[in-house]
């Protein structure tokens, strides 16, 4: 469903701010897997992610969606065949509209836009009805402005809004990484039923060892820009995070220095909260 | 004072102000769409407004085109301006502000030549959008006649460009193009070409400045290359007007508050000029040599007051 041969991306490539983002990385999703992406800052998880959706060009190598090669294409191209969800909660909805408007502009994704209005009264019982399958409470709120919602809910609405439009692939960069434990443990619920149902073939970064573990059917340890582990199948099951630790150390000859890697859910929660706070 | 605001309400001064008001409402609209939708503060507007004057003077002058006909053409012209200053941005990456100083500093020649090298041309004796309301006017009413025909019209036109913009911005492109100015990252996610969005949205912005000129050129009895000057802070005084006024929480709630916040600016002007304070020790007179630093004044009051109270209040 997606492969990526021998990607490169460099940054500010050629300046002394050069930054290898992505060294010769290939990889290749089945249809239906859900894959989880663990490593520490830097690691290029989410240049990869950035890479598969078209935010940046890249140096070399190909990408393939669904067979269709989309190594050049534009992102707002390639955007029919792939749901997103971001960090902040803040991005991926338009928070001065409301939640029937941005569930209008996602219902188009790949549709050409037309002149007539947006929210029609047939999408709105559609939106209604979808909004309710998220137990959020969000199927009366079809006019509240998104800048009123919570984290969780805003987070909801955007997962909502990746898979309405029924892509191929599902990309999620630390979606939960934000919100508090309650609001997280529902997205990651709502993660998991929206991608069986949907039979999305996901790419899900965490910085979660835990996390990585519990969720899908195959996670890879990148570092350095770099694939190091890809643990699927028999390997994968039973497997726990001091395995995963154990793992890293035999194949880079070094101790994980990452702690945030190494702590337990609600430990990694405050720093990544922190961490967020930091990139703001 | 009350006996010269009294003066002043029957004087021709208030009615044309009014007029004015309806008039650069057109203006306003176009900021809307550019800084409140599009979070694009688009200064090629300095440009498009001569320029809609310019082609309206010259296709009635020279070519004797029907004055309702100079209003498209006027339109059309000042699309292409905006889709320039689109293109300078989006493909060209050029900033924003400076695409569109460019493209109004590079409108100044454009004008120029489609004024016939002439920086003025007065339209005066000739028939106007106006004239059809002459017989119905001039007999019946003691204040200046050709302010009530023109506020009329004005009201007409405006109006109708309210609805279109109100029914635009609901539409699905309509939709896309909030969610530009709104949140880029997440409107191309969706599938959106961003760049395609800020060029309609420009060009839809300065084709009703240059409509408004067109009307404008009418109206005033004249077109002048330098009738755009400073054209931003009005723009942008209306739709802030409007919004302190009157709070609006829908997109046409916003839209009919920048009017009234035009006629509002318009009449504050007029006043401005014409009162005396005289209260004593302290004697107020506004010198018109001073009108455009206080309008900016008043903007930059206006804005940065938003940003400390209103904050919460946008577009909707």
């Amino acid at each position: 469903m997606i492969s990526v041969e021998h990607l490169s991306k460099i940054f500010n490539a050629g300046s002394v701010n050069e930054v290898v983002a992505l060294r010769d990385v290939s990889l290749t999703l089945g249809d239906g897997e859900f894959v989880t992406v663990i490593g520490s800052n830097g690691a290029g998880k989410s240049s990869l992610l950035n890479c598969i959706a078209g935010v940046h060009a890249i140096e070399r190598g190909r990408i393939r969606i669904d067979g269709q090669d989309v190594t050049r294409a534009a992102e707002h191209r390639r955007a029919r065949l792939i749901g997103r969800v971001f960090q902040n909660p803040l991005e991926g909805t338009a928070a001065s509209m409301n939640v029937a408007q941005n569930l209008a502009l996602a219902y188009l994704r790949g549709k050409p836009h037309r002149l007539t209005p947006g929210v029609t009264r047939e999408r709105r019982e559609f939106f209604r009805e979808q909004l309710r399958t998220l137990g959020m409470g969000l199927e009366d709120r079809l006019d509240a402005r998104v800048r009123l919602l919570s984290g969780g809910q805003r987070q909801a609405l955007t997962l909502l809004m990746a898979t309405i439009a029924q892509p191929r692939i599902l990309l999620l960069d630390e979606h939960t990484a934000a919100l508090d434990p309650g609001a997280a443990a529902q997205i990651v619920e709502l993660t998991n039923r929206l991608v069986r149902e949907h039979h999305l073939t996901t790419l899900m970064i965490t910085h979660n060892m835990a996390q990585a573990l519990a969720l899908g059917n195959r996670t890879l340890m990148m570092d350095k820009g770099e694939i190091i582990l890809d643990i699927q199948g028999a390997a994968r099951n039973g497997l726990s995070v001091q395995d995963l630790v154990n793992k890293f150390a035999q194949v880079r000859k070094e101790v994980i220095v990452d702690d945030e890697l190494l702590l337990s859910e609600a430990l990694s929660k405050t720093t990544t909260q922190s961490r967020l706070e930091e990139k703001r | 004072m009350l006996d010269a605001l009294l003066e002043f309400l029957k004087s021709s001064l208030f009615v044309g102000a009014i007029a004015q008001g309806l008039c650069y409402a057109a203006v306003g609209v176009g900021v809307y769409i550019t800084f409140r939708n599009l979070s694009f503060p688009d200064l090629t507007i300095d440009g498009t407004l001569p320029l809609g004057a310019g082609i309206a003077a010259m296709l009635i002058l020279n070519a004797k085109w029907s004055p309702w006909l100079t209003l498209p053409v006027a339109l059309l012209g000042g699309a292409a301006a905006g889709a320039t200053t689109g293109l300078l941005t989006t493909k060209l990456k050029i900033n924003g502000l400076l695409a569109g100083i460019l493209v109004s500093v590079a409108l100044f020649s454009i004008n120029l030549h489609v004024m016939g090298g002439r920086s003025n041309l007065p339209l005066l004796g000739i028939d106007t959008i106006f004239s059809p309301l002459d017989s119905l006017i001039r007999k019946n009413s003691d204040l200046p006649a050709s302010d009530i025909e023109a506020s009329l019209v004005f009201l007409a036109i405006i109006a109708l460009i309210v609805s279109v913009v109100n029914y635009f911005l609901h539409t699905e492109v309509g939709l896309a193009l909030r969610a530009t100015g709104d949140n880029e990252q997440m409107i191309r996610a969706q599938g959106v070409d961003t760049d395609t969005l800020k060029i309609i949205g420009l060009a839809i912005s300065n084709g009703f400045v240059a409509l408004c000129g067109a009307m404008l050129a009418q109206y005033l009895g004249f077109a002048d290359t330098g009738l755009g000057v400073g054209l931003i802070v009005a723009g942008l005084a209306s739709v802030i007007i409007g919004e302190i006024l009157f709070k609006p929480n829908s997109t046409r709630a916003a839209l009919i508050a920048l009017v009234l916040g035009s006629i509002v600016y318009r009449i504050a002007i007029a006043l401005a000029l014409r009162l005396d304070f005289d209260l004593g020790a302290l004697h107020f007179k506004l010198d018109p040599l001073d009108l455009k630093l206080a309008t900016a004044v008043l903007v930059i009051i206006a804005l940065s007051s938003q940003h400390l109270n209103f904050s919460r209040m946008r577009r909707g």
